[in-house]
């Protein structure tokens, strides 16, 4: 009834092309947009904004990336931590060691070193596939685990291997407080979002879902295998190292290479399996349920009362978190984008049946 | 209208002091522990021991002049990211006072945070090395001891059993470490160490946590040093030993340092660590009096946060021994700005930088033969650069050399560097005469 | 040259060792075509299992004698990882009939999730102690022919044969049993396997079971080696390498896989590592099986996968 589209005609292949043909979509996200740039920043607390909405966005950004490869181009990763670290890396190297490089600028050639090594641990995915090629990015991972940790040019020879970045500014203001930092956050995301989209809507798009679900047969029609998924890690390494810039620099502010290690892997590819392979929207439902739930779950006992002592309480949210995971591959194996657009569909009919 | 007036006042007076009471005066410590992971076995101890001697002091004394002490714990696991998220979680809460947060990379996450948000962080025995120099680090507090001072003193004690520093040239030392920032702190202070001794430094890496150690204990055969240095957390400490153990290399020359030395280290490789040696900071056993008043005044009440036998385990005493730290700096912060008070982070810093508990103080406070005297300043932050070694005999742990203390002449001009080059990228300045008397 | 061999030698022992995780791996995917990324998990419970009720069980029944508190433990054990097979046939398998490698993969993924929260909860995050009487000191052979002679860790060499001893008595179960050929016939095929009566839903148990106790037997010599705490399920991770050397359907492979593996990781971390600062045997192993997948993609025993369009 209220999500009819009804009287909705488009007069040019433009306006039927576009991202959210129908007005009530259109409207729904622009809510959402002015919700995100201007209430949440007025009305969460300094906690929501630095310890949950900042990693969510941020670890979104990063599903985005991982999803582009995983769930558009058929290619299952698991070094993502790898790219997050390279990105993070080479943008503090290009921060610290050339004077007055802009932010924006800095992240963004670490995206450009992660797109390199991205394109270079992607050329085995010519020839290895499914699940020997989930296996084989595991090299990256470790590797770069390694190079981080043993290869002092890129710590800056900081003596214990970590280092840290201060006085982050765009365009001279200031990102210190929670908000600033929320702001940039969303405006990567944003930007990204919208840009990931219009690329999988696009020929390249088509090309990797072509790859993905049939490969030979793609080769067959003249699709390049190596273009394809080339372009898919090179676009997919390329979100995935400005969105490891951004978790290095913004929410950590000081890091060591643990914090890119194969947990976080794992956890990127659990937000875009449980958010739902193969689309964009999903990302961020994936990112939103991982990086929500463990700390939900935390406080739970909390507010029932129930006095748990901390080391049964971080068991039981493995144990909780584990079983969720099975539960809802079970019960959606595609994902909460699916039962999104399924609800979506059953709205378009409501309050009729059929 | 005359009875209207007097309730109006009266009324206002009451909401006044219900509003005062309902500010409760406690103290409140957020406690950063790991109780699950591969670091567990040695965080969960350390967890214990300071929420041990914060039940005892409520209990005993009711607080600290009358203020009540709260905690509350969160689980970090040894992951910056959870260490970051329990932080922002816990700072707001009223009466908050300071931070131990058990990890070298969260203390590296929050080193920038604490000083925005103007909380304390303690980091004893473990954190940055430079951060000892209290001008350029003014929130950060290493206590006792950090990796720079251990490695010292560990030079220092192979030098003795050799018959003197000169003895050490030619002589091979191999560092075997956990390969992680908190791993590689020690290596600018051994190559000193080395450079002026003549000694060969060999860097044998074990990859964290350190679960399967064959091939750095294979190096270690290949190389046949003369002594190894053990720098482990967790299950690659006693990996480490069972190793060294299969291979067959002398436990005795063996030197762990502080965090490598304590007991779920060894009891379950037994008779296979006997001879290990491993630097402490503190005594442990359960005949201190402040030990003795844990066991009275919790464990007897049932109030006990881990089993009884743990009480008085090397690591649950260093526990107790920073938890005491913490709340003698309120004490201290008390005297300056309100008896009785609830002290604000500016103040408890306030506190840990002016430190001075002799020996007197430290046996009425019940810690007589556990550590030696600490008093900090502006300058220095850690206070004390004391520690023993201690030796493993199969059963339990003994002493087995006299109290060593770091070489200021060789740490202290490091350490001002580093801090220097540290100001230097963060573009602070040193702190002022003025600073320092706030 | 000795200590060539010795590194040689034990890097073979400890390949044993990985392919005895590897095992489970293989024996999984080959029956129900899941690739179990909770093995390790599984390795972990099972040696908790064991670990723990090797104390508690002459505690409760108040007697001293170590070999039959191990017997007993280990009998629990068993027990205790069949019941975790079914319950994961049960209650997830079978609801995932048919799915995607990766929705299959996430799955176990879960799972590891669940045992491990689980395995701490009941049992402790400690270090906890495996004792089967494994000797802990080395024996020092070829003394006279070559300078300073050999060191063999006799644990590992003693572990080795358990290893080679337990594939023989598999391949044996699986040649000769009916239960072998039945599970056989469902790596080959599952729809024809159940049309000739095979039950499938019973099969998968099994090799769960199997697998299970291949994973109590690798959690008992590991955790002797090392101590039983939550991070014996990382060494899961350095046998990945050993099952796509090997090919994730071959048991053959599995071993020859972690051989190889073992072999070229200690060498490269005794000779090659110094030159680069050390520390590289983890991701050594997992080049060295890219390499491998490079110029056989299947593995070297793998099945060859073929595409139809």
């Amino acid at each position: 009834m209220l999500y009819r589209e009804n009287g909705q005609f488009k007069s040019s292949y433009r306006a039927d092309q576009q991202i959210f043909p129908i007005l009530q979509d259109r409207v729904a996200i622009l809510a959402l947009l002015a919700l995100a740039f201007v209430a949440v920043p007025v009305f969460a607390s300094e906690y929501l904004l630095r310890a949950i909405f900042v990693p969510f966005l941020i670890l979104s950004l990063a599903a985005l990336g991982l999803n582009i490869l995983v769930g558009y181009c058929g290619q299952i990763s698991l070094g993502t931590g790898a790219f997050m670290a390279i990105g993070a890396y080479a943008a503090y190297n290009f921060q610290a060691r050339i004077e007055g490089v802009p932010l924006i600028v800095a992240l963004l050639l670490g995206g450009l070193c992660s797109t390199v090594v991205g394109v270079l641990f992607g050329v085995p995915s010519l020839r290895i596939k499914g699940l020997y090629l989930a296996v084989a990015t595991l090299a990256a991972q470790f590797f770069t685990d390694w190079a981080f940790l043993r290869i002092q040019w890129f710590t800056n020879n900081s003596s214990s291997g970590s280092v840290s970045v201060a006085g982050l500014n765009v365009f001279g203001v200031p990102i210190e407080s929670p908000v600033q930092k929320y702001l940039l956050c969303l405006g990567f995301l944003v930007v990204f979002a919208l840009l990931a989209k219009n690329l999988v809507r696009g020929a390249i798009g088509r090309e990797w879902m072509a790859i993905r679900d049939m490969d030979v047969a793609a080769a067959v029609i003249g699709i390049r295998p190596v273009y394809a998924k080339l372009t898919a890690f090179a676009v997919s390494s390329f979100i995935v190292g400005v969105a490891g810039g951004l978790w290095g620099f913004i929410h950590l502010g000081s890091w060591e290479p643990a914090a890119f290690n194969i947990d976080r892997s794992f956890q990127l590819l659990f937000m875009v399996i449980i958010g739902g392979l193969g689309s964009i929207m999903g990302s961020f439902f994936g990112a939103a349920f991982i990086v929500v739930l463990p700390v939900f779950l935390d406080k739970l006992p909390y507010w029932f009362n129930v006095p748990l002592d901390t080391a049964t309480a971080s068991h039981l949210t493995f144990m909780v978190f584990g079983a969720l995971i099975v539960f809802f591959l079970i019960v959606e194996p595609h994902g909460i984008a699916r039962l999104w657009s399924t609800a979506k569909e059953k709205l378009r009919l409501w309050p009729f049946p059929h | 209208m005359k009875h209207l007036k007097s309730l109006a006042i009266a009324a206002s007076l009451m909401a006044a002091a219900t509003g005062a009471l309902a500010q409760a005066k406690e103290q409140f410590f957020p406690l950063l522990a790991y109780r699950t992971g591969p670091y567990a076995p040695n965080g969960t101890p350390w967890a214990n021991g300071k929420q041990d001697y914060i039940k005892m002091i409520n209990a005993r004394d009711g607080g600290i002049n009358g203020v009540k002490l709260t905690f509350e714990e969160c689980e970090t696991g040894y992951a910056t990211d959870k260490g970051v998220e329990c932080y922002e979680r816990l700072k707001g809460r009223p009466g908050v006072t300071l931070i131990d947060p058990q990890a070298t990379g969260i203390t590296f996450a929050l080193t920038d945070k604490v000083a925005a948000d103007k909380i304390p962080l303690i980091t004893l025995g473990y954190g940055l090395s430079a951060s000892q120099d209290g001008n350029v680090f003014k929130w950060n507090f290493p206590l006792m001891g950090s990796y720079w001072t251990a490695a010292d003193m560990l030079i220092q004690q192979i030098g003795k059993k050799e018959g003197g520093l000169d003895k050490l040239k030619g002589k091979k030392i191999a560092l075997v470490y956990h390969d992680s920032p908190f791993g590689k702190e020690p290596m600018p202070m051994l190559e000193e160490r080395s450079k002026m001794h003549g000694f060969e430094l060999v860097k044998i890496p074990v990859t964290a946590p350190g679960v399967e150690q064959k091939s750095a204990w294979l190096q270690v055969r290949q190389q046949k040093p003369d002594y190894v240095l053990l720098w482990g957390w967790g299950v690659m400490n006693a990996t480490a030993l069972k190793e060294a153990q299969a291979t067959g290399y002398p436990r005795e020359k063996m030197y762990g340092v502080w965090w490598a030395g304590a007991e779920p280290d060894v009891k379950d490789v037994g008779e296979g660590a006997k001879g290990y040696n491993a630097l402490n900071l503190n005594t442990s056993g359960t005949q201190p009096k402040v030990i003795q008043d844990i066991l009275k005044y919790v464990h007897d009440k049932g109030q006990g946060t881990g089993p009884k036998d743990e009480v008085g385990t090397v690591l649950y005493t260093r526990g107790v021994i920073i938890q005491m730290l913490g709340i003698e700096a309120v004490r201290r912060a008390q005297e300056r700005f309100g008896k009785g008070k609830v002290m604000t982070g500016e103040q408890v810093r306030w506190g840990l930088e002016n430190l001075a508990l002799d020996q007197k103080k430290l046996d009425s406070l019940g810690f007589s033969g556990v550590m030696r005297p600490l008093s900090t300043s502006c300058q220095d932050h850690m206070g004390s650069t004391w520690a023993r070694v201690h030796t493993w005999d199969g059963a339990k742990w003994n002493f087995s050399s006299d109290w060593l203390q770091a070489d200021e002449q060789i740490i202290k001009p490091m350490v001002k560097v580093a801090a220097d080059k540290y100001a230097g990228e963060k573009k602070l300045t040193r702190r002022t005469p003025e600073d320092c008397q706030s | 040259m000795g200590f060539f061999l010795e590194t040689l030698f034990g890097g073979l022992m400890v390949g044993m060792l990985y392919s005895l995780i590897a095992l489970g791996f293989v024996l999984i995917y080959k029956a129900s075509g899941v690739f179990n990324f909770s093995q390790g998990a599984m390795v972990l419970f099972a040696a908790l299992a064991m670990a723990r009720f090797y104390e508690w069980i002459p505690k409760w029944f108040g007697f001293d004698n170590k070999l039959l508190a191990n017997v007993l433990a280990f009998a629990v054990a068993v027990a205790i990882m069949i019941a975790v097979a079914w319950v994961i046939e049960r209650l997830v398998l079978r609801k995932l009939v048919n799915q995607e490698h990766i929705t299959l993969l996430m799955a176990t993924l879960g799972i590891s999730y669940f045992l491990e929260g689980f395995g701490q909860m009941l049992f402790g995050s400690d270090i906890y102690k495996i004792d089967v009487g494994m000797p802990k000191d080395p024996v020092i052979v070829l003394e006279k022919l070559l300078e300073g002679g050999v060191l063999i860790n006799k644990e590992d060499l003693y572990a080795a044969a358990i290893a080679a001893a337990l594939v023989a008595l598999l391949a044996l179960f699986f040649q000769k049993t009916a239960t072998g050929r039945a599970l056989r016939a469902v790596a080959d095929d599952h729809q024809a396997a159940q049309s000739i009566g095979i039950p499938l839903g019973r099969i998968w148990i099994i090799v769960w079971s199997v697998a299970g106790v291949v994973a109590l037997v690798a959690g008992v010599i590991w955790g002797s080696k090392l101590g039983v705490q939550f991070s014996l399920s990382l060494v899961a991770l350095k046998a990945l390498p050993v099952v796509i050397l090997g090919g994730l359907t071959s048991v053959p492979g599995a071993i020859i896989g972690g051989l190889i593996i073992g072999v070229g990781e200690k060498l490269s971390e005794i000779y090659i590592g110094p030159k680069l600062g050390g520390g590289i045997e983890i991701w050594f192993a997992y080049v060295l099986a890219l390499l491998f997948l490079l110029v056989r993609p299947q593995g070297l025993f793998g099945e060859k996968i073929i595409d139809r369009v």
